[in-house]
């Protein structure tokens, strides 16, 4: 178990970066408290297998540092870093047995003997393939590999953190949620250190306390599922997060006045000066519509059930929106949509404009 | 089921079989044939049954040249498959130098196995080349027209040169069909060099491998141009191996039922041993 710093890594694969756009990883200090569940959310190509290689070291980045406990590892191989990794697709070792393959990390760093044998055990058991243990793993199913390869992280006890690369990719829906909540209690029994990288948000909302939100090379924000869903530091962040995403409006800004096609919102924040472009944030969940005399008109698209509530797709001063409309409630003949001012948001350039003080 | 029954279609098979027939069975069976029959020329024949079979089979020069043949294909078997796989290892994996050295491995391959065996003649003469003058100049006496050792070295290091690329290629193939994942997990799981050797990169050479144990033994019962143009089967009859022996005693001395019947046995041999070669080395895939 583990703190972790990053300070200032980055890391780009070509042999001298120019640009910024070169950076697989973009420059990014942060630190991964010890025993903290954190998900890693962002969508294919943004960085996040490489994130999790400069943590077990697999990669060295291109610059900064990494420290363990204060301590720097930066120029330290894998092995002495002591770290578990789970990647997405099975691997196990072919010719030996499923005893064998959990058996295999331990051995390696010399562990004693009855103390594998308990060790490897007791995972048998957490994955639940100790009717298998004596079959050559070759043989098994795609999921049981997956889980072998789980369970060579899980068997190792003393790690200083575990790296779960999108691990249930394989894995059929039901047995995923069964494994998820495995891991979940076992984090809370060893309250090992758990970086979780998945692009599934629901996975990441239910696993986490943290969730690290990256986008094109860049961890643009994170914090607890609750401040990702009212406070998205970047647009990114409201797309990705939230089904649908946050609405997206762009506008221009005079005071704390924001002007969409016309129509006037409040705002909590002024723009800055030097901003190139301007938007109003808005989650669906946010916009009331009604048939008063306040409000934006909007022309109703089409409406989706989903069960719980309803989505209204309408039309904004030439933007589609997404609005919730609560089980029950009707469609006004002619709807205006009423924004609740404490949570809109303001965007310059993509990134959230936060109230000073 | 409505199956329409049409005799035309046996017609497509024809070239098939015709193919199968010119190049396989009737060759083989004009072997049987001679096996079992007698001639003192003018075609004239007579059936002799299991004669010339019990006499090769009791013959000291057919177990000489056999236990030569398994002295040859044991030695290149030995040498090139470890040598192959260790060439192959090290190999780079990426950039460059990839398809140089792909292109310097293939390049043996490509020689004719005439030309093999007059380069390697030329190359390993004690007077004048240069293989043959290195090693008298290093104080070995080493002549191969006339010690047996130096005859033997001389054919199995040819052998090696010729045939250690296939082994290569084949290895090398197996290696690269490796994700890296498989390299990151073991660096993960602390595995030692030997133990991703043993454990990731063997069983993942193994069918490759398998195929290139078959190839070597097939090719090294057959081989007969390269040592015949090196060594001629001598000093007398010590690197004699099988294929020389026998077209000696077919075409040398015109000994039509022993030849024949020494091919069928040898062909027999290798038929046996691919076999059960082939059927241990199978039989864990499917366990
Ligand atoms: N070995 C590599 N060589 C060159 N580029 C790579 C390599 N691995 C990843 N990349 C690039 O780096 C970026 C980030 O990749 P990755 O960390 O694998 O993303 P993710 O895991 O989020 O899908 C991608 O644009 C990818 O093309
Ligand atoms: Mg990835």
């Amino acid at each position: 178990m583990a703190r972790i710093e990053f300070d200032r890594i980055r890391h780009a694969y070509m042999a001298d970066p120019k640009t910024e756009a070169d950076y697989a990883l973009k420059e990014l200090s942060m630190t991964w408290e010890d025993g903290g569940a954190y998900a890693l959310l962002g969508p294919s190509g943004c960085g996040k297998t490489t994130l999790l290689n400069i943590i077990s070291g697999l990669l060295h980045p291109s610059g900064g540092s990494i420290r363990f406990d204060g301590k720097d590892v930066t120029t330290l191989s894998t092995e002495a870093r002591n770290i578990a990794q789970v990647f997405q697709f099975p691997v196990i070792y072919d010719t030996m047995t499923v005893r064998e393959n959990l058996a295999f990390p331990l051995k390696n760093r010399g562990v004693a003997r009855d103390e594998i044998s308990r060790r490897v055990d007791e995972t048998l058991r957490i994955i639940d393939l100790e009717e298998k243990a004596d079959r050559r793993a070759r043989r098994l199913t795609a999921d049981e590999k997956q889980k072998i390869s789980l369970g060579r992280g899980l068997v190792r006890s003393d790690v200083n953190a575990i790296l779960f690369d999108e691990p249930l990719t394989v894995i059929d829906p039901h047995m995923k949620w069964q494994l998820r909540s495995k891991l979940k209690e076992l984090h809370q029994r060893f309250a090992f250190t758990m970086i979780y990288v998945t692009h599934d948000q629901t996975e990441a909302l239910t696993f986490a306390d943290k969730v690290v939100v990256m986008y094109e090379g860049e961890v643009v924000q994170t914090g607890t599922p609750d401040e990702l869903f009212r406070k998205p530091k970047h647009t990114f962040v409201g797309y990705f997060i939230g089904s649908p995403g946050m609405n997206v409006l762009p506008c221009k800004v005079s005071g704390k006045t924001a002007s969409i096609g016309g129509n006037k919102v409040r705002l909590p924040v002024g723009a800055p000066k030097d901003a190139k472009s301007l938007e109003v944030g808005i989650r669906p969940e946010f916009i009331t519509l009604t048939g008063g005399r306040t409000g934006i008109p909007v022309s109703i698209n089409r409406v989706e059930d989903i069960g719980r509530f309803r989505i209204v797709h309408a039309d904004l001063a030439g933007k589609e929106i997404a609005a919730t409309l609560p089980e029950g409630s009707e469609i006004p003949a002619e709807p205006r949509a009423v924004f609740d001012p404490a949570n809109v948001n303001l965007y310059a350039d993509s990134w959230l404009v936060e109230a000073k003080g | 089921m409505n199956k329409t029954w049409n005799n035309k279609a046996w017609f497509m098979v024809l070239p098939v079989l015709l193919l199968v027939a010119f190049n396989a069975v009737i060759p083989l069976m004009t072997v049987v044939n001679y096996s079992v029959q007698e001639t003192f020329g003018n075609n004239l024949f007579f059936f002799e049954g299991v004669k010339w079979f019990r006499e090769v089979l009791h013959s000291d020069r057919f177990h000489d040249s056999l236990l030569r043949q398994f002295f040859f294909t044991g030695t290149i078997l030995a040498i090139e498959i470890p040598l192959g796989v260790i060439i192959a290892l090290a190999m780079p994996r990426q950039g460059f130098w990839v398809p140089v050295c792909l292109v310097l491995m293939a390049l043996p391959l490509l020689v004719p196995w005439n030309v093999v065996g007059a380069m390697w003649n030329i190359f390993a003469l004690p007077d004048i080349g240069l293989m043959g003058y290195s090693i008298n100049a290093l104080g070995i006496d080493f002549n191969f027209t006339r010690q047996p050792a130096s005859a033997w070295f001389t054919v199995i290091i040819m052998d090696v040169w010729h045939w250690t690329s296939l082994v290569v290629l084949l290895a090398y193939a197996g290696l690269r069909s490796i994700p890296d994942a498989y390299y990151q997990a073991a660096r993960i799981d602390s595995a030692s060099r030997w133990a991703v050797f043993r454990y990731i990169q063997l069983p993942k050479m193994k069918r490759v491998l398998t195929i290139a144990v078959l190839l070597r033994f097939m090719d090294s019962f057959m081989i007969y141009t390269e040592p015949f143009v090196l060594t001629g089967g001598g000093p007398g009859n010590t690197t004699t191996i099988l294929s020389i022996d026998l077209v000696k005693a077919a075409l040398g001395e015109f000994n039509l039922g022993i030849a024949a019947a020494m091919s069928i046995i040898y062909f027999l041999m290798t038929l046996l041993v691919c076999w059960v070669f082939y059927s241990a080395m199978m039989r864990g895939e499917d366990e």
